[in-house]
């Protein structure tokens, strides 16, 4: 949906620009950051509607930008309503144990989370976390993987063959056997992490992994022979060798892995999450779809958007951070 | 008390012994109930209106008079479910009757677990699609222009002939192979001279289509709607509101409920490990008291708060489903062909007629369905089923929960069986759709008296 707004957006502005073209010295800037997306937008949206007005399901109509603001605005209600709830269940929580305590002063006292729902909001965040968690961990593993692989050619003669025929996998096809395999060796009386956000946060490293290897590899292999040999020459140790001159220099690269490996955990982490029903936004689209309400389909068509809203953002995040990172400040990064 | 009554003291000790037992029985009948031992608990649920007496109990506050945290977690498909409670990942589920029963015997995962609470009575239906409706109603007798109920799977014969004379299977959707829709529709398939297949797992043959004229297979409940939709299957028994999704989406029509295929039919339990009981008495007896006065409230004063309960319902962690799809059933009425809503008050019972009173003879009943269809392999005696009905069905526990309910003033002694000289067995039961009586404690002679279906013989 993106891309096709885009393209609307570049045909438009190809247009506007050839007609307008006194406009173009006093507002150019002005055209490119704001009217562009702005008219790529509009156009969408009234695509949108159009065609959602003619596709009719038997759950009603397919929601258009109209629906999908109102589901959103209910959406964030059930999710203050739900909070409301909360504060009533901890009043009456700590009531029940005042009365505990003044029965048996000798009661062990414990304060329980909240038992109620979790809101589409509660899922964002368990989402953002789970995919955080999963990337984090790929990240410590890929990273130095990598700078292995890239320094030592025996390294990687050894190790290319398992990259190559991990990387094509389907992470749903991991799925099952992270579930059994957390399943049976993360047991614990009174554990720290929910077997579901493993499950969920381990898939999405499995297939966080790859990219990140593969581009740190590139990128620890095409480091300028000049500094190399300057590494030599002042016989650098290969701790300083790295940290100076390895790492700096592969720095674009490892972050072109590691925005492809955030991108793609985060499209796993959705899909895992719909298939073993674990906590996150893709078991609220399953759940809403297993209702099969009449706001069913405009509530998850807002999921459908804030997963690429959100997708959109950490893409951002992640190209800022590079930018800050990245020692060649005038190489344009997109 | 059944167990006492077993004892034939001979000795001075033996009479010593049971005399202390009977003490000990009294004593915990009339102690108080404990603090609960674990008082943190998950429960799951799949998405049918016949889960209301988890959510009541929560959103009631029933469970937190009990000193209970419930999370309530709605689960993929009754498989899933099972798997949950079995592990640990879940303390307790609504779970379709045959489950504990066949996790206990070894059909399917093998666990033992047991029930101390029966959920509801009725509450399913079987629907077609639009098309073999339209083949279907041409077979039926009508009055005052409206089709004559109960229909029978006779109507229905023709229309599975005809497809099989064009070499195109009939496929109709349950949803579980130990469910209550997989023996409802087979029990009115087979009424109707229409063979549903046999089950043959000694031989590794566990789709139960073998001599089959209609082939069954699983779908999860809330996707019965889109897979008929899809056309893949032609019909299916599912639990509300399905059925009433497929009436209100135009795509089916409900031919038939449970409760004309055999009124006031047991239809799900809420299911705990034989471990969890053991290990946390006390929180199952709690757990068994906040269900009771939900199910309570769900009946009281003629149904007077379904409205409200429907509302819970369709809220979007639970069933999630439209409140005028939900109400269509859950208020005492039902909605066949679209625009033929015809009053069926008891279509949903949660209380009345002792619903939640976990019967022996409703245990057997599902023993002899699984066994009908070779789901057991081999003939068994009466005594087998008896004893497996008494392994996994627990009124002693329910019980407990009933006295201390009376005592607290929730509840009455006239909202309970009578106590004295209660065998667990149901009188011998009538009101099936092919009018066979059944009586729960002669489950042999039952299975003799079936045209279709497996006797003394093995497959």
């Amino acid at each position: 949906m993106e891309a096709s707004a885009n393209a609307n957006a570049k045909l438009e502005g190809r247009r506007i620009v050839l007609t307008a073209k006194q406009m173009r010295q006093v507002s150019d800037k002005f055209v490119k950051i704001a009217l562009l997306p702005a008219i790529g937008i509009i156009i969408f949206l009234i695509l949108w509607q159009a065609s959602a007005n003619s596709i009719v399901t038997s759950l009603g109509q397919f929601p258009g930008p109209s629906q999908v603001w109102e589901q959103s605005k209910s959406l964030i209600n059930e999710h203050n309503n739900e909070r409301n709830k909360e504060i009533a269940f901890q009043e009456r929580q700590q009531k029940r144990n005042a009365e505990k305590l003044a029965k048996n002063p000798d009661t062990k006292i414990k304060i329980r989370k909240y038992t109620g729902k979790a809101t589409f909001i509660d899922q964002i965040f368990t989402s953002l976390y789970t995919v955080g968690f999963g990337f984090l961990v790929a990240s410590i593993i890929a990273i130095p993987l990598g700078i292995v692989c890239g320094l030592s050619d025996t390294a990687y003669r050894c190790i290319n063959p398992i990259i190559q025929t991990f990387k094509p996998i389907s992470p749903l096809a991991w799925l099952p056997l992270v579930t059994m395999v957390v399943s049976a060796l993360y047991v614990s009386d009174d554990p720290m992490f929910d077997k579901a956000f493993l499950t969920s946060a381990f898939t999405v490293a499995l297939c966080c992994i790859w990219p990140t290897v593969v581009n740190t590899i590139v990128g620890v292999g095409s480091i300028d022979r000049d500094l190399i040999n300057v590494s030599r020459v002042l016989q650098l140790s290969s701790f300083v060798h790295i940290k100076t001159i390895v790492i700096p220099s592969s720095i674009p690269h490892i972050f072109t892995g590691l925005r492809l490996s955030l991108a793609t955990g985060w499209m796993v982490l959705i899909a895992a999450e719909m298939l073993a029903q674990n906590p996150g936004l893709g078991k609220f689209i399953w759940d809403e779809f297993q209702n099969g309400s009449s706001n069913s389909l405009g509530r998850i068509m807002v999921a459908v958007l804030v997963i690429g809203f959100i997708g959109f953002i950490l893409d951002s995040l992640m190209l800022q951070l590079q930018k800050y990172m990245s020692w060649d400040k005038q190489a344009t990064l997109r | 008390m059944a167990s006492l009554k077993k004892i034939k003291p001979r000795t001075i000790i033996s009479k010593w012994i049971s005399s202390l037992c009977i003490v000990a029985f009294t004593c915990s009948a009339v102690a108080e109930i404990g603090e609960p031992e674990k008082d943190e608990l998950k429960f799951g649920f799949i998405k049918l209106t016949d889960m209301a007496p988890i959510a009541v109990a929560y959103e009631k506050g029933y469970f937190e008079d009990e000193g209970l945290y419930v999370t309530i977690e709605a689960q993929a498909n009754w498989k899933v479910l099972l798997d949950g409670v079995i592990d640990g990942k879940l303390d307790g589920a609504h779970m379709l009757a045959g489950q504990p029963l066949a996790a206990t015997i070894g059909y399917g995962t093998k666990a033992h677990i047991v029930t101390p609470f029966s959920m509801d009575l009725n509450g399913n239906a079987i629907t077609v699609s639009n098309d073999v409706w339209a083949e279907m109603k041409k077979n039926i007798p009508h009055k005052n222009g409206k089709p004559v109920h109960p229909i029978k799977a006779d109507a229905l014969k023709p229309v599975v002939e005809s497809f099989r004379d064009a070499g195109k299977p009939f496929k109709m959707g349950m949803v579980f192979p130990v469910s209550t829709h997989n023996y409802e529709l087979r029990y009115w398939l087979a009424a109707g001279d229409i063979h549903p297949g046999f089950y043959a797992p000694h031989k590794g043959d566990t789709s139960g289509t073998i001599d089959a004229q209609a082939l069954l297979s699983v779908t999860p409940p809330p996707q019965m709607p889109s897979t008929l939709e899809a056309g893949t299957i032609n019909g299916y028994c599912v639990g509300e509101p399905w059925n009433q999704q497929a009436v209100f989406k135009g795509i089916g029509v409900p031919v038939v409920t449970d409760y004309e295929i055999w009124k006031n039919n047991p239809e799900k339990v809420f299911g705990m490990t034989k471990e969890f009981t053991e290990k946390y008495p006390n929180t199952t007896v709690r757990i068994v008291k906040a269900m009771l006065r939900a199910a309570k409230w769900l009946d009281e004063n003629d149904n007077a708060n379904r409205p409200e309960a429907v509302e819970i319902l369709s809220r979007s962690e639970y069933v999630g489903a439209d409140y005028e799809v939900i109400a269509n059933s859950m208020t005492g009425t039902f909605e066949y062909e679209k625009g033929d809503k015809r009053s069926v008050p008891d279509f949903n019972v949660f209380f009345r007629y002792f619903a939640t009173h976990p019967y022996y003879s409703d245990a057997v009943w599902y023993l002899t369905q699984m066994r009908r269809w070779g789901q057991i392999s081999e003939p068994k005696t009466d005594d087998w089923y008896f004893d497996v009905a008494k392994s996994v069905y627990r009124p002693d526990i329910y019980m407990i929960a009933a006295k201390e309910l009376i005592k607290e003033g929730h509840m009455s002694a006239t909202d309970f069986p009578p106590m004295e000289g209660e065998t667990g067995f149901r009188k011998p039961q009538k009101h099936f759709i092919d009018d066979i009586v059944y009586d729960g404690s002669k489950p042999n002679a039952y299975l003799e008296k079936f045209p279709i279906g497996l006797k003394a013989e093995v497959l």
